[in-house]
Formats: C-alpha cells, sequence, structure tokens
C-alpha cells in the first residue's frame, strides 16, 4: 500500500532550542488530515520522545513520518552510538542522559515506555556503534 | 473554570496578553520534569512548573494543555512567551508558590485528572 504523506525530518544532536519542531509539523500535518484527537495525542506523545530521544541520545538522525489509508508509521534512524542494553532501556525510570538534558527536565526514564505504550506497535533494534532504529504504527481503523 | 478565572484565582499575570482566556481547565498538574509530564500530561490541563525554557511550550502544546503557570513570580524567557503566544498557548505568572497554587486549584474543584 503507497503512503499517501512520507516525511523526513533531520534531527540533529544536542540542539535542544529546535527540539519539538519535528513533533509539531507532524501534529499539524495528521490534524489536517483529520486524524481522531486521541489517535493525534498518542502519535505527538511519541513524536517528540522519539525526537528528543535522538537529541539527548544520538549523534544525529531522522524522523520519518508515513501514512496510508490503515494508519500511521513513526520512524527514528539515528547513526549511533547505539543502545547497550535494551531492555535496561525500556525500564521507567532508567536513563543515561547527561547533566545538560537532566537540567531541562529530561532524563526522567521515560521516554521509551512512553513510546511503547501510546503506539499500537513498537519494534526497537539497536547496534553498538551503528545506531538504533525504532519503528512505531498508530492504528486509524 | 476557565483560564480567565485562575488568573484571578491564583492572583496571577497573563505573559501572553494577545491570547483568549476563554479555554476551560480541565484538571491541574504540578512537575518540573518534562519526561514525566509528556508521560501524565492531559489536554486541557493546568500545568504548574518553574522550568521557563522552549521545550516547556513544545511539551504543553503537543498535549493540547490550556495553560502553563509559572510560581513565584519567575519571568519565561521571551522566546519562550513568542513560542508560546505563537501557538496559542496561555502562560501565567504567579506570586504564589507551586505548593499553593495546587491548593487554590484544588480547593476551587479543579481535579487531577479529567473527569
Amino acid at each position: 500500500m503507497s503512503a499517501f504523506i512520507h516525511t523526513v525530518y533531520p534531527v540533529a544532536s544536542g540542539d535542544y532550542t529546535r527540539a519539538g519542531e519535528a513533533s509539531a509539523d507532524i501534529k499539524r500535518k495528521l490534524k489536517q488530515l483529520g486524524v481522531a484527537s486521541m489517535v493525534l495525542r498518542r502519535v505527538a506523545v511519541a513524536s517528540y520522545e522519539v525526537e528528543l530521544n535522538l537529541v539527548i541520545h544520538s549523534m544525529g538522525g531522522e524522523l520519518i513520518l508515513e501514512v496510508d489509508e490503515k494508519g500511521i508509521s513513526l520512524t527514528s534512524q539515528d547513526v549511533g552510538p547505539g543502545i547497550p542494553d535494551i531492555s535496561m532501556a525500556m525500564k521507567e525510570g532508567y536513563s543515561t542522559a547527561n547533566e545538560e538534558a537532566r537540567s531541562l527536565g529530561f532524563g526522567a526514564g521515560m521516554g521509551l515506555p512512553n513510546m511503547k505504550r501510546n503506539a499500537d506497535g513498537f519494534e526497537i533494534d539497536s547496534e553498538l556503534g551503528k545506531g538504533t532504529r525504532i519503528s512505531m504504527r498508530f492504528n486509524l481503523v | 473554570m476557565k483560564v480567565a478565572d485562575l488568573i484571578g484565582l491564583l492572583d496571577a499575570t497573563l505573559q501572553t496578553p494577545a491570547l483568549s482566556t476563554d479555554r476551560e481547565v480541565s484538571c491541574g498538574y504540578t512537575c518540573d520534569l518534562l519526561s514525566w509530564v509528556m508521560a501524565h500530561g492531559e489536554e486541557g490541563m493546568a500545568w504548574v512548573t518553574v522550568q521557563t525554557h522552549m521545550n516547556v511550550i513544545a511539551v504543553a502544546v503537543l498535549a493540547d494543555m490550556a495553560c502553563v503557570i509559572l510560581p513565584e513570580n519567575i519571568d519565561m524567557d521571551i522566546d519562550s512567551i513568542g513560542k508560546a503566544a505563537d501557538e496559542g498557548l496561555c502562560v501565567l505568572k504567579s506570586p504564589l508558590t507551586a505548593f499553593e497554587i495546587c491548593g487554590r486549584m484544588t480547593s476551587a474543584g479543579i481535579p487531577a485528572s479529567p473527569q
């Protein structure tokens, strides 16, 4: 099935001033499509969490939005450093965020669990030194 | 209760004067960990926080909150106020502590989660 929206958002490492711009645009696009507010909110929360993860933890990456007749896909792909222990990273309260992130109020260790909670489908793959890929799916029907 | 009523209740001033204060407040919350707020934010929420940077606005807008309330007359930086105004998010500043703000909101019947 072909996607009728396919948008790629580059996300820079450590750029807290622009953090959230991709998520805001995603929310705007989906609102224009008439996506129901409950779904819209779940996508907005998950996209912000994954966008912040790229800013805080990655060496840079991109967020990809795809929409087709059945649902919304959000994919995050970065270029490293990768997650040493995914099962630990998935636990609420576990965080490896640095001091700068924590001083801004991030790094509560809620990001990945919150993405999983809000998405209908959630997959994460990571390889040390290569990068992390997170795929989320939100059903429309 | 509307945002306009909150301004009176909390002796607050509106930092985004061009915006309407007619929006209904569904519930109240206080927390300064943004990632925690992302997990617990609700539509129509009045969020009390001492954080003043741009990401506060992003979190509040994405969760479709009614307003952000700064306690103890804390000033939000001008860029964040501008962003809030652009996004239609009311920012209030109150001389009260976060504790007092939540106490007054609770006494006025604002719940902890939308009813």
